[in-house]
Parts: C-alpha cells; sequence; structure tokens
C-alpha cells in the first residue's frame, strides 16, 4: 500500500496540471462571458466532490449508529436495497420523469448509492467508518469553501452581483453551514463518546438538505430572481474539458482524504496506547 | 422494544409535571425568556421605527427571531438542570424508557415557548401596530408547529451540547443551521398571513412535514444520545 501512495500522488500532479491546461486553453472561449467562465470547470468538480464527500460522511455516520445494533443494520441494509430497486423500478415506470432526468441515470443512482453503502459497509470496520467520516467532513468543507469562493467571484462580472438568495447557492451555503457545525461539535466534545454524537448531528444534517433545498425552490418560485443558468445544452468540448477536471479533483480529493485518513487512524493508535500505559504505569511501579 | 417506545408514560407525566412545578416555583427560564424578548422587541422598534405598512413585512421576521433566541435560554437549562446531584446519571441507569424522559423535556419546552409567545403577543402588535390582513386564526398552527420544531430539535441538540466545551455557546452553533428551513416556514407564513398577499398553506404543510421528520429523527437517536457518556 505505501508504494501506491506517491504513485497516486503523481498521477494526481499530472492529471491536475493537464486539466489545468485544458481548461485555460484548450477548452473553447465562451461566446458571451468569455474567459471568466474558465471558472466553471473549477466551481462544477469542487462542488460535485464535495457533495460526494458529504454524502459518503452520511453513509459513514448512518453505518456508525446501526452496526452496533443487529435488528437495525439489517433493517438499514433492506431500506438500502430497497431504495435502489425502487429507484429502478420508478425510473423505467413513472412518466413523465421531472425535467432533466433521465430514465437510465435515475436508475444508475439508485444503484450507485447502494453500491457506495456496501462497498464502505465491506471496507470499513464500524471504528473506521467514524475515521472516514471525519475526513470526509474535513475536506468535504474545504471543496464546499472553494465552491463558495468561486461561485461569487464569477456571479459578479456575470451577473453583476455577488450573490443571490438562489435555490443553489443557498443549499450549498446551509450545508456548508451544517458541516462547520458538525467539526466544531467534533472539537468542543468533551465526551468520550464523541463519534455518536457527531453521527446523530451528520443525520439531521442530512434530513435537513432536502427540506432546505425545497422550501428555498418555492421561495425563489413566488419571488422571482434573475434567471440563472438558462439550462441551455453545453458545448461537447467543454463537457470534456469538465469532465477530466472532475476526475482530477476525485483523485486530489481521494489522495488528500486517503493522507489525512492515515493520520486519524494513527492518531488513535497513539491515543489508545498512551490511554493503555496510563493504566497499567501504576502496576509496573508496584 | 418497550424501553424505546414513544408512547407517554407516566415517565413522561411525572418528568413534565416536576420541570413545571420547578419552573413554576423558581420562574428562571421563563423570566430571562420574556425580559430577553422584550429587549428585543424594544432595540428593534427604535431601530427600525416602522409604519403599519413596514412592520407587517418585517414583523414575520423580528418576531421568530426575538422567540428563536428566547428559546435558547429555555433549551440551555433543560439538561444542564439535570446535572446537579447526577440526576442524569440516575435516570441513564432506571429502567425507564429515555424516549419518555425525552418527550416530557420537550413538552417541558414547548410550554415554556408557548407562554412567552402568548405573554410578548400583545407586545409585538401593540409596538409595532400590528394588524393581520389574512386569515388571524392560521397564526394559532403555525405558532404550534413552528414552536414544537424548535423545541424538538432544540431539546435533542442540548443533550448534545450537555457533552462539550462551553455548552451554551454551543447550542445555538448546532440548533440554528438545522433549524433553517423551520424558520424560514414560520418567518414566511407569518408574513404571508400579516399581509394577506399569498397563501401560507404551503408552509404549514412544509412545517408539519418538518416536526414530523424531526421528531421521528430524535425519538430514533436520543437514546444513544442520552447513553453516550
Amino acid at each position: 500500500m505505501k508504494r501506491v501512495f506517491p504513485i497516486l500522488g503523481l498521477l494526481t500532479a499530472v492529471l491536475l496540471s493537464y486539466a489545468l491546461y485544458e481548461a485555460l486553453v484548450a477548452a473553447p472561449t465562451e461566446q458571451t462571458m468569455g474567459n471568466v467562465q474558465r471558472i466553471f470547470y473549477y466551481h462544477v468538480p469542487s462542488a460535485w466532490t464535495a457533495f460526494l464527500l458529504f454524502f459518503i460522511n452520511f453513509v459513514c455516520s448512518i453505518q456508525y449508529l446501526v452496526r452496533p445494533n443487529p435488528v437495525a443494520d439489517k433493517l438499514t441494509n433492506w431500506t438500502v436495497i430497497a431504495i435502489a430497486i425502487a429507484a429502478c423500478i420508478a425510473a423505467f415506470v413513472i412518466r413523465p420523469l421531472p425535467e432533466g432526468m433521465e430514465p437510465s441515470s435515475v436508475a444508475t443512482t439508485g444503484l450507485a448509492i447502494a453500491g457506495l453503502y456496501f462497498l464502505i459497509k465491506k471496507c470499513f470496520s464500524q471504528t473506521r467508518t467514524d475515521a472516514l467520516a471525519v475526513v470526509t467532513a474535513e475536506v468535504g468543507v474545504v471543496f464546499c469553501t472553494v465552491v463558495l469562493v468561486t461561485g461569487p467571484l464569477w456571479a459578479r462580472p456575470v451577473w453583476g452581483i455577488w450573490w443571490t438568495w438562489d435555490v443553489r447557492l443557498t443549499s450549498t451555503l446551509v450545508l456548508w453551514l451544517i458541516y462547520i457545525s458538525y467539526l466544531m461539535l467534533r472539537r468542543f466534545s468533551t465526551s468520550g463518546q464523541t463519534p455518536v454524537l457527531a453521527a446523530a448531528l451528520a443525520v439531521f444534517g442530512a434530513l435537513d438538505v432536502p427540506l432546505v433545498y425545497f422550501s428555498i425552490w418555492i421561495f425563489r418560485t413566488q419571488h422571482p430572481q434573475p434567471v440563472i443558468g438558462g439550462g441551455g445544452s453545453i458545448d461537447p468540448r467543454m463537457l470534456h474539458v469538465l469532465l477530466i477536471n472532475w476526475l482530477a479533483f476525485l483523485f486530489f480529493a481521494g489522495l488528500v482524504c486517503w493522507s489525512r485518513y492515515r493520520l486519524e487512524i494513527l492518531q488513535r493508535e497513539v491515543e489508545e496506547t498512551q490511554a493503555l500505559e496510563a493504566m497499567l504505569e501504576p502496576r509496573s511501579r508496584r | 422494544m418497550s424501553k424505546s417506545s414513544a408512547v407517554p408514560s407516566g415517565v413522561t407525566a411525572a418528568t413534565l409535571a416536576k420541570d413545571l412545578r420547578l419552573e413554576w416555583r423558581s420562574k428562571d427560564a421563563l423570566n430571562s425568556m420574556l425580559f430577553f424578548s422584550l429587549l428585543v422587541v424594544v432595540v428593534f422598534s427604535f431601530s427600525f421605527d416602522p409604519n403599519a405598512e413596514e412592520s407587517r413585512q418585517i414583523a414575520g421576521g423580528l418576531v421568530w427571531v426575538a422567540f428563536l433566541f428566547a428559546a435558547v435560554v429555555a433549551l440551555n437549562q433543560t439538561w444542564a438542570r439535570e446535572l446537579r446531584n447526577h440526576v442524569l446519571d440516575a435516570y441513564r441507569v432506571s429502567p425507564a424508557p429515555a424516549n419518555s424522559l425525552f418527550m416530557a423535556k420537550a413538552l417541558g419546552n414547548f410550554v415554556f415557548v408557548v407562554v412567552l409567545e402568548v405573554l410578548m403577543t400583545p407586545l409585538f402588535i401593540m409596538f409595532y401596530k400590528l394588524r393581520a390582513l389574512g386569515p388571524a386564526w392560521q397564526l394559532i398552527p403555525v405558532a404550534a408547529l413552528g414552536t414544537w420544531a424548535l423545541v424538538v430539535n432544540g431539546t435533542f441538540f442540548a443533550a448534545i451540547s450537555l457533552r462539550t466545551r462551553s455548552r451554551e455557546i454551543m447550542l445555538p452553533l448546532l440548533l440554528f443551521p438545522v433549524s433553517i428551513p423551520a424558520l424560514l416556514a414560520m418567518v414566511n407564513a407569518t408574513t404571508a398571513i400579516l399581509t394577506g398577499e399569498l397563501s401560507a398553506k404551503f408552509w404549514i404543510v412544509l412545517l408539519t412535514t418538518y416536526d414530523v421528520v424531526f421528531t421521528i429523527a430524535c425519538l430514533l437517536l436520543f437514546e444513544l444520545v442520552l447513553n453516550a457518556e
């Protein structure tokens, strides 16, 4: 495993520089926005990566809570399988699907959720899921911050305003706030069972996200705002650059998560050893 | 399953009665909540000095922000009160279901905040010259659902923040981000009713959904949080 890490690091560096070249030089210049649009190749991949990391955090938190209890564990397994099956059936039965959704993408998403759930379950023990949850929350907050910084930078020249209380902007901001409070809880907790408290908060945060999105969606449709995006199709060359950038960002996020995860595991081992030594010391003196 | 049943039991009634009696005799939480929201009313009316039309637009936000901040006072002392003489440890080892305790605490906080709202509403109406142009009776379900949304999560997060350093500051930091959709719904429903321009129905539905989702989540997870020492 130790040899894989530098190889992955090198690969990430190469990918990131290639993606940078593609985004700044190779990608066609956008007609109306000009070069400002190129920030899109950093903004969107960061957003996707942050959401993926937050989702992994949610899965880890659920698993941390349910796995000690066999009944709850089994129930959650079946719920996940049911979600995947329901998504597959709904994708090809419900007509018409909401705008912008393809049947195949809905089915794939359902299967991907179940796949991710069972992959994490297979690869990480119950205590390790907590370490993974910390790591993904931290790295996710970093990527989410990138999204929230690059967004206004782009919006100022294009919309003429730094910020608008649009659905996506507000939901991302609330998500960011929730995960900041998650990290603060972990930092300030004095309990020996911080993971349980943090996992409970993460579940609350995840339940909150759809409600936030839905409430602001209605709030904003009642009060129209500058139209955003326009929903038009994207140039295939731009999509290509975007996907390469996302791949590079995913590698980068994976690399950072991995090293942070190793650090977290080492830290825990050190703490455990110290606690053990403290327990044994009085006896050895006797 | 009996240990995690959500049915109100003797434990709920006993704990609730105890909390209400304690509050009735000391009036700690209620007095500080009342004085705090009174200050908010006065300070805001100085800084805005609105006429009747403007105040209809801003009153929804103002009222709920005042109640939210005031509710934190009551929520903070919910569990802190039980730390003295290790009462919480006694709860933990007793066979009493954890959820009965949670429901008692949440209902207690609900009563405190409702009393606060009943006492403060006339003042708000006086100072801000409020008169609802929409169906005023709808304010009652909005207030009830909104208050429950605040206290059910607040009681849960107060139990979490009990295990942190500087717990009094931690509670709002945990509670406010998760409460954003509820707060948005309360404020918009109130504004819709006061101005009478839009229907508040959607926001009431959203508040109900929020209440149901988070009440279930609290009841499912509370036992774990209570036992996390």
